[in-house]
C-alpha cells in the first residue's frame, strides 16, 4: 500500500468490543487468565477469541431456494511447553468456560501454577483489506435479484445450457489474540465469494462448467462491475468446450500450464513441502535442503499475505503476527520456509506470519497465504509453439500432495492437446501426477503473463481448511504423467 | 495431569439428554412463536480427548468440547436455514429470527417441507452405540507411545514418524421437528492411529494405519496398529516404473470403499435432480456386475454409521440400493424424493452402514485371476466426474506379475469410465475392512489405463 499505509490501530479496541461482554470480561480477568497460563515450564500461550458470521444464498432450477446464516463465537486456549502443546476451547465467551479451558490447556505443564498478571499492550499492523462487512453491504433482496439475473443471463448465452447453479457466499470474521507476553492484536476479515456452475447438454451428453471468484471485500464488486456476468460467461464457455472434448492421452509428456489458477501446481508441488512444521520434523521431501537448488533457475516462488484484498491475504495471522511477503525459492534455490510462532521458536527463527487456524476450535499451523511463481520472459505463444505433442491445461478442480514422498496430483477440468506447436482439441478431465522436487526441475519456460487466480482457493491440511490464493504465468514442464484413457502421443 | 476436564463428560447421559431435548423443544416453540409454519432442529453436544505423540514424546493434548444447533424454518413453501455454536436464550431467538429472515427472500418450492408425519421413526431401537472409554491424558499418552514404539521397532528402515494419536469422544445428537418428533441418540467413537515413515536411498515413504470403533473393547491392539503402519511404509520402498498401458486393477479394501462410494453418489437424490450424474433414470437398470449387491444395514449394533432415523426424522430401514448389479433404490431424502416424484428412502444425511455383498474369495486367488496388473493401495486427487463417469486419479500400489506381488509402484494414474469399471468387477476379496461406513473386501475390476 506504499506510503499511504494504514495501520489497524483501532482494531484491538473494536475486536474487544465485539468479543468481550463488558459486564463480565475485561483486562483484569484476561490478564489473570494469562497469569494462570504462565506456569513455570510453559514457554508461551495464547487466547484466541473469534466471532465468525456467514451468509450464503443459492439458486438452482431457476429459483433462489436456499439461504443460510451461521454465527460461531468462541475462544481457543493454547499452552506450549517445549515441543508440547495443550489446547482446549469453548463455544461461548464466558468467564467460567474460559477458566475451564485455560486449566485444561495448561495441564500439560508438569509443575507449578502461574501467578501474577500481565500488562496488556495492543499491537499494530498495516491493513491489507478494508474494514467492511460483506453480509451487511447489500440488502437481501438485492442479493437474491443478482442470482436471478445471472441465471437468466447464463441461460440466454446458449440454448444448450440445461441447468444453472449460482451461489453467493459472504463472511465477516472478527478475532482477537492475547498472548502470555501481554501483546494483543485484533483483525476483522471480510470475505466475499461468487460461483456459477452450468450444465450443458447436447445429444444426451452432459458436461459441467464452473467459474467463480472473490476476495476480502464486500459485495460492491458484484453490483458495481460485470464480474458476475463474466463468471457466467466463463462457466458456459467451459461447459461447451467440454461437450466437444476427446479422450485424454495417457503417459509421460510435455505440459503447458495456463496462467492464474493453474498455480495450484506450485501450491501442491512445493508450497506444502515448505511449511515449517514438516521441515522441523524432517518429514518433508524438501527438509534439510535450505540453500540448495530445488527447482529450475527460472523459478522464483513467493508467499505473500500483504497483497491488497486477496483471498489469502492477512493483516495479521491467527497468532497476531503481521502478514509478510516471504520468498521461498529464488532462481531455483530454496531460501525460506513458512513459519508460525511454535515451529519458528523450535527452529530458532522468527514467525513469517503464516500461523493460521480454521477457527477457535483448531490449533494454528504454518499455512500458505497467496503463493505464486514470479513472471519470466517468454511469450505464452512461444511456449505453446515449442511443444510438438503434449497437453495444455488451463483449469483445475484441485490437487493433493504427499509432502513426505513429494508426489502430488492435480485434476484438469479444462485442457487441450498440443499438436505441432498449436492448440488442438479439448480433452476430457484427467489427473496429472508428478514428484514435486523433480517436476520443479523440469520447468523449462516461464511466461511474461503473470496472473493471480480469481479468488476461489481452499486449502486443507490436517483436517483444517483456510482460504488461499495462487498464481503464476504460463509455464512449461518438460515431462509429467498425464492420466487419460487414450494413447500417449507418439514422439 | 488431570483427567478430561469437561462438563459433558462428567454429566449423566440422561440429564444432558433431557437438557438438549428441552433446548430443541424451546427452539421449535420459538420458531412457531416467530411465525414459522413448520420447523426442524438438529442439535448436538460432544466432548472428548485427542492425544498425539511423536518420536517418543507427548506432542499435543486437545480437549474437544463442541455444542451447537441448526434450524430449518418453513413459511408455507419457502424455507430458511440458520445455525450457531451459541446456545444462550438470546442467541436462540436471534438464530430463529435469522432463519425466518432468510425465508422471507427465498422462493416458493412445492418440494419444501418436513417429511410426512406418518414416516417418522417410532419405537427407536437401541443400537448399542454408547461405550464411554475411561481414558485420561497419561493413559492415552502411554497407549499412543506404545503404538509408535511398535512402528519404530518393526524395521530399521523406519527412520521417522508423523506420530501416533489416541482419540476418544462421546456425543449426544438430538433431532426434533414441528410434527412433535423429538429423539436423542448417544454415541461414542474411539480410535488409535499412526503414521510411520520408511526411507532408503531413493527417499521417504509415509504410510498410516488406524483402528476405530464405538466400543474401546473392539479396538485393534495398539502394537498391531504401529506395526501395520510400519509394514505398509516399508512395503512402499523400492518402487519401480511400469509401462503405460491397459491392465486389470485390484482395489485394496480402503480404496475399494471409495470406488463404491462414487456409485452411491451417482444414484443420490441431489445428483439425480440436478442431472449431474451418468446414472439418470437408472432404477431397474444394470449398472454393475450381476455378482454384487450393495446393501444398507442402518440398525447394526455398534455400527459406526448406525442410525434409527435419518436427518429428516424418517425411519431408516435395511435395503439394497443395488441388487445383483441392478439399481433397486436411489439414495433419497425427503426433498430430493419430492423433486423426483418418488418416496423418500430414509437417507437424509447419506447411507447408514453399506455392505458390499458378493461371493468372496482370498485375495491371493484374485491376484492369480488378475495375472499381470496393478494392486492399488492408495489414491490421490479428485479426478472423478459423476456427470460423465470419467475417472482419473493418482495411484500407488503393488505391481502383480504372474499372479504374485512383484514390486511397489508409485506416481501412476489409473483411468477409465466408471460405467465400465462397475460392470467389469470380476471378484471380491474376503479381506473385508470393517472400519468405514462402506464395508467391502478388495475389488478386482477389468482393464483400466495405467499411466506412468
Amino acid at each position: 500500500m506504499g506510503d499511504s499505509a494504514v495501520t489497524n490501530t483501532d482494531m484491538v479496541v473494536s475486536a474487544r468490543r465485539a468479543l468481550w461482554d463488558p459486564d463480565e470480561i475485561g483486562e483484569p480477568e484476561i490478564s489473570g487468565l494469562l497469569g494462570r497460563l504462565s506456569a513455570k515450564d510453559i514457554d508461551t500461550g495464547d487466547l484466541y477469541f473469534q466471532l465468525a458470521r456467514h451468509e450464503s444464498w443459492s439458486l438452482e432450477d431457476g429459483k433462489v431456494k436456499n439461504g443460510a446464516f451461521t454465527t460461531d463465537r468462541g475462544v481457543g486456549v493454547r499452552a506450549i511447553s517445549g515441543e508440547k502443546t495443550g489446547f482446549a476451547y469453548a463455544d461461548n465467551i464466558a468467564l467460567p468456560a474460559l477458566r475451564e479451558a485455560t486449566e485444561a490447556a495448561r495441564s500439560i505443564a508438569r509443575m507449578g501454577y502461574g501467578s501474577g498478571s500481565r500488562v496488556l499492550t495492543g499491537t499494530t499492523a498495516t491493513v491489507r483489506y478494508a474494514d467492511v462487512d460483506p453480509i451487511a453491504s447489500a440488502r437481501e433482496d438485492a442479493k437474491v435479484a443478482l442470482l436471478r439475473r445471472i441465471d437468466a443471463f447464463a441461460r440466454g448465452l446458449d440454448p444448450q445450457v440445461s441447468e444453472v447453479v449460482v451461489r453467493v457466499s459472504l463472511d465477516c470474521e472478527t478475532n482477537l489474540v492475547v498472548t502470555t507476553d501481554g501483546s494483543m492484536s485484533g483483525d476483522k476479515r471480510p470475505m466475499a465469494r461468487f460461483d456459477v456452475m452450468v450444465l450443458a447438454e447436447r445429444n444426451g451428453r452432459r458436461e459441467r462448467g464452473v467459474s467463480g471468484g472473490g476476495g476480502r471485500f464486500d459485495t460492491g464488486w458484484l453490483f458495481d462491475t460485470d464480474a458476475a456476468e463474466q463468471h457466467a460467461r466463463e462457466a458456459v464457455r467451459m461447459a461447451l468446450v467440454n461437450l466437444d472434448a476427446v479422450d485424454a492421452p495417457a503417459g509421460a509428456m510435455p505440459l503447458v500450464l495456463g496462467h492464474g489458477w493453474p498455480g495450484v501446481l506450485l501450491h501442491e508441488a512445493v508450497g506444502h513441502g515448505l511449511e515449517g512444521d514438516f521441515n522441523r520434523k524432517e518429514t518433508s521431501a524438501f527438509a534439510g535442503r535450505m540453500g540448495q537448488p530445488v527447482a529450475s533457475k527460472l523459478c522464483t516462488v513467493i508467499d505473500d499475505a500483504t497483497l491488497a484484498d486477496r483471498r489469502g491475504s492477512l493483516t495479521v495471522d491467527d497468532e497476531g503476527t503481521p502478514g509478510e511477503r516471504t520468498t521461498l525459492i529464488e532462481n531455483g534455490v530454496l531460501v525460506g520456509y513458512m513459519q508460525d510462532k511454535h515451529n519458528a521458536r523450535l527452529m530458532g527463527t522468527e514467525s513469517t506470519g503464516n500461523g493460521r487456524r480454521q477457527s477457535y476450535a483448531h490449533l494454528p499451523m504454518p499455512r500458505m497465504t497467496n503463493t505464486f511463481l514470479s513472471p519470466g520472459s517468454s511469450e505464452p505463444e512461444e511456449i505453446i509453439a515449442s511443444v510438438d505433442k503434449g497437453v495444455y491445461a488451463v483449469s483445475f478442480g484441485g490437487g493433493q500432495v504427499d509432502i513426505t514422498s513429494g508426489k502430488f496430483v492435480f485434476s484438469a477440468t479444462e485442457a487441450y492437446l498440443i499438436e505441432g506447436g498449436r492448440i488442438g482439441p479439448a480433452i476430457r478431465g484427467a489427473t496429472l501426477i508428478g514428484n514435486g522436487p523433480e517436476v520443479m526441475q523440469r520447468v523449462s519456460m516461464v511466461g511474461n503473463d503473470f496472473q493471480l487466480d480469481t479468488g476461489v482457493g481452499i486449502c486443507g491440511k490436517d483436517g483444517q481448511t483456510v482460504p488461499v490464493g495462487v498464481g503464476q504465468p504460463t509455464l512449461k514442464i518438460d515431462e509429467i504423467t498425464v492420466g487419460g484413457t487414450g494413447q500417449a502421443p507418439a514422439s | 495431569m488431570k483427567p478430561i476436564a469437561s462438563r459433558s463428560t462428567a454429566a449423566d447421559p440422561s440429564v444432558l439428554d433431557a437438557s438438549l431435548k428441552g433446548m430443541v423443544a424451546r427452539i421449535l416453540d420459538e420458531a412457531r412463536r416467530q411465525g414459522a409454519t413448520a420447523a426442524e432442529v438438529a442439535a448436538g453436544e460432544g466432548s472428548g480427548l485427542v492425544v498425539s505423540v511423536r518420536k517418543g514424546e507427548l506432542e499435543t493434548v486437545e480437549f474437544i468440547n463442541d455444542r451447537g444447533f441448526g434450524i430449518t424454518v418453513y413459511v408455507g413453501a419457502r424455507k430458511g436455514n440458520a445455525s450457531t455454536s451459541d446456545t444462550d436464550p438470546e442467541a436462540i431467538r436471534e438464530t430463529v429470527r435469522a432463519a425466518l429472515n432468510i425465508a422471507k427472500y427465498t422462493e416458493e418450492d412445492a418440494c419444501n417441507g418436513l417429511a410426512d408425519a406418518a414416516l417418522m421413526a417410532q419405537g427407536i431401537p437401541d443400537l448399542d452405540l454408547h461405550h464411554p472409554w475411561d481414558m485420561d491424558v497419561p493413559r492415552a499418552t502411554e497407549r499412543a507411545l506404545e503404538t509408535e514404539a511398535a512402528g519404530f521397532a518393526y524395521d530399521d528402515r523406519i527412520v521417522n514418524s508423523e506420530g501416533a494419536r489416541v482419540a476418544t469422544s462421546r456425543g449426544c445428537h438430538v433431532y426434533g421437528n414441528s410434527h412433535g418428533f423429538l429423539e436423542a441418540s448417544w454415541g461414542t467413537r474411539h480410535s488409535t492411529s499412526c503414521q510411520m515413515i520408511a526411507a532408503d536411498a531413493n527417499g521417504m515413504q509415509p504410510e498410516n494405519w488406524y483402528t476405530v470403533s464405538r466400543d474401546p473393547a473392539d479396538l485393534e491392539d495398539p502394537v498391531e496398529v504401529g506395526r501395520e503402519a510400519a509394514r505398509r511404509a516399508v512395503g512402499r520402498l523400492g518402487c519401480r516404473p511400469i509401462k503405460t498401458g491397459s491392465y486389470p486393477v485390484l482395489f485394496a479394501p480402503p480404496v475399494a470403499a471409495g470406488l463404491v462410494s462414487h456409485l452411491l453418489s451417482a444414484i443420490g437424490g441431489r445428483a439425480l435432480y440436478r442431472r449431474e450424474t451418468y446414472l439418470l433414470d437408472s432404477i431397474g437398470r444394470q449398472v454393475a456386475t450381476r455378482d454384487i449387491t450393495l446393501r444398507e444395514e442402518p440398525h447394526r449394533p455398534k455400527g459406526l454409521a448406525s442410525a434409527a432415523h435419518d436427518g429428516d426424522g424418517v425411519t431408516t430401514r435395511p435395503k439394497a440400493f443395488v441388487e445383483d448389479g441392478v439399481v433397486a433404490s436411489y439414495v433419497l431424502d425427503t426433498y430430493s424424493a419430492r423433486r423426483l416424484g418418488l418416496a423418500t428412502t430414509g437417507n437424509a444425511g447419506g447411507y447408514f452402514n453399506l455392505d458390499v455383498v458378493a461371493d468372496t474369495r482370498p485375495v491371493e486367488h484374485l491376484m492369480r485371476d488378475m495375472g499381470t496388473g496393478l494392486l492399488v493401495t492408495s489414491l490421490m486427487g479428485q479426478g472423478v466426474s459423476l456427470v460423465t463417469g470419467d475417472y482419473s486419479r493418482g495411484a500407488g500400489g503393488v505391481w502383480v506379475a504372474g499372479g504374485e506381488p512383484s514390486h511397489p509402484v508409485d506416481e501412476v494414474t489409473i483411468a477409465a469410465n466408471l460405467d465400465d469399471v462397475y460392470k467389469g468387477i470380476a471378484g471380491c476379496g474376503d479381506d473385508i475392512d470393517r472400519r468405514g461406513n462402506i464395508q467391502t473386501g478388495s475389488l478386482l475390476v477389468g482393464e483400466m489405463t495405467v499411466a506412468n
